[in-house]
């Protein structure tokens, strides 16, 4: 439903009253941009030479290799990620009871436990056992823990929404159920999930910025490592700078996540959709 | 396994701060949420407009970063509060956009031909939300709206990097001081979030079948 049924095509009341409405609302709104901009002008918030400093060759620079950091770490806990997500889905949807069990078991546990919790697991854990690990490798590790749970139940839902007579109709040309699943029903499925696997990867990338706890040089402990040398002044426009790559970079994300949306529903008439709270975790 | 059964009381205050921090935050954000969801169906282009760019432009930040600006720029301001306050504010700002799109999600679900019906009977805007879509929209709503309160639940972590004495703190400092039992206290941390994310995503499941079959 659009929102559009909601409410008729208005008439002259109706519009004035909308109108009214809009006036209200920018006002509201205006007032309270204008307080929170008025308070930071009062503290200097709004200084030239508070974001010149981002202009600035090396603070470009710090910021720069901050953000080649989060995308390594990110590409790389994706790429695991997608593939403990495949296995699990496969391991999760066996008929064998003592393989789906276990799984199922599994991405319940890890999906059911905060992805801070996972990589401190790794980075405080496995030292204790007698593992030593980077920074960089115990945040893929939480990460691709994470995620990969998550991935799998993606996948899983990609499988289960194909209609049942695409499986029976692969078993009866005869054909096993590992082909089945890898010649039948994993072309099509991975269409109909990719929008929801896309949204899931900006999820994973913002979750990166967790990086930051254990001291991986990521963009956010690079922002941090700035201000603490620059002083606490210059937190605003680092932040706001931090914020505004984030945003850029998941938009874009985010806005491929929602072409892909649009374009499989017009080819396939579905999606499997991402669920709102996946996103936000 | 020692170590976590002499700590019980560190373990009991950190569960508690959870469950302070993410009561208040869950029920802020869903305030806020739902107000912003109802701003984003609303006839009016302004507060529309103002919904979405909130939305779009907080579920592309990282929580960590809203932290951040809780936490390290409102004392640039003079804003200084308490570090649990703090939280409570970042964790709230952040779930409300994701409150928002569940609940948003639950209006569109209504079948179209509700809408119509109730306007075709002369309900106004108001009335039709009030009485035929919001009712409705409400039972498919509440599923997702748990989830998100499951994620929010695990995101308060998050508190443990920015001074709140939380679970994940409490788990951090434990190990630190407890060299030898780093995974039995880690595993007990684990524990006190799977006893309350695992029951309220199984309930969440239960209510997803029952309106499943319902429609």
């Amino acid at each position: 439903m659009t929102e559009a049924v909601l409410y008729d095509v208005v008439g002259p009341r109706g519009r004035r009253r909308i109108v009214a409405g809009s006036v209200v609302g920018l006002l509201v709104i205006a007032a309270i941009v204008a307080l929170a901009l008025a308070r930071m002008a009062a503290k200097g918030a709004f200084e030239a030479d508070l974001w010149r400093l981002l202009t600035q060759a090396n603070v470009q620079r710090l910021l720069g290799r901050g953000l080649a950091a989060t995308l390594r770490a990110a590409l790389l806990a994706m790429a695991l990620s997608i593939t403990v997500g495949a296995l699990l889905a496969v391991g999760r949807l066996s008929h064998r009871a003592w393989l789906s069990r276990p799984v199922g078991a599994w991405v319940e546990l890890f999906r059911g436990v905060p992805l801070l919790l996972l990589i401190l697991f790794a980075f405080l854990g496995l030292p204790a056992v007698g593992v030593t690990v980077s920074t960089f490798w115990a945040l893929v590790l939480g990460l691709t823990l994470y995620n990969g749970a998550v991935l799998g139940e993606i996948f899983r839902a990609g499988i289960l929404s194909l209609p049942k007579g695409q499986t029976e109709a692969a078993y009866a040309i005869g054909l096993r159920r590992g082909q089945v699943l890898r010649l039948v029903l994993l072309p099509q499925a991975v269409r109909l999930m990719l929008p929801a696997l896309v949204s899931q990867l900006v999820t994973l990338l913002k979750d990166t910025s967790l990086g930051f706890v254990i001291g991986y040089a990521e963009l956010l402990r690079s922002g941090r490592n700035a201000v603490e040398f620059l002083g606490g002044r210059y937190s605003i426009p680092i932040y706001t700078a931090i914020a505004v790559v984030y945003i850029a970079v998941n938009g874009s994300l985010a806005f491929l996540a929602r072409w892909l949306d649009r374009r499989t529903r017009h080819r396939y008439g579905r999606t499997v959709q991402p669920s709102v709270a996946d996103e936000a975790a | 396994m020692d170590a976590v059964v002499d700590n019980l009381d560190a373990y009991r205050q950190g569960f508690v701060t959870t469950l302070a921090l993410t009561a208040l935050a869950s029920v802020l954000a869903l305030t806020l949420g739902t107000v912003l969801a109802a701003m984003r169906v609303s006839p009016v282009p302004t507060l529309r407009g103002a919904g979405t760019a909130y939305v779009e432009v907080v579920r592309n930040t990282p929580l960590t970063v809203a932290f951040f600006f809780v936490v390290f720029v409102l004392p640039q301001l003079d804003i200084r509060l308490s570090f649990f306050v703090f939280a409570v504010i970042a964790v709230t700002v952040y779930h409300a956009a994701f409150f928002c799109e569940a609940v948003r999600s639950g209006i569109n679900a209504v079948g179209a031909g509700q809408a119509e019906a109730a306007r075709s009977i002369g309900l106004t805007f108001t009335q039709s939300l009030r009485l035929v879509i919001l009712p409705q929209a409400f039972r498919t709503v509440v599923p997702p709206l748990i989830n998100v309160a499951i994620a929010l639940t695990k995101n308060t972590s998050i508190a443990a990097a920015f001074g709140v004495g939380e679970l994940t703190a409490v788990g951090t400092r434990l190990a630190n001081a407890n060299g030898d039992a780093v995974i039995a206290v880690l595993l007990g941390v684990a524990g006190c979030y799977l006893v309350l994310t695992l029951p309220s995503g199984w309930l969440a499941g239960r209510l997803e079948r029952r309106v499943a079959v319902a429609r």
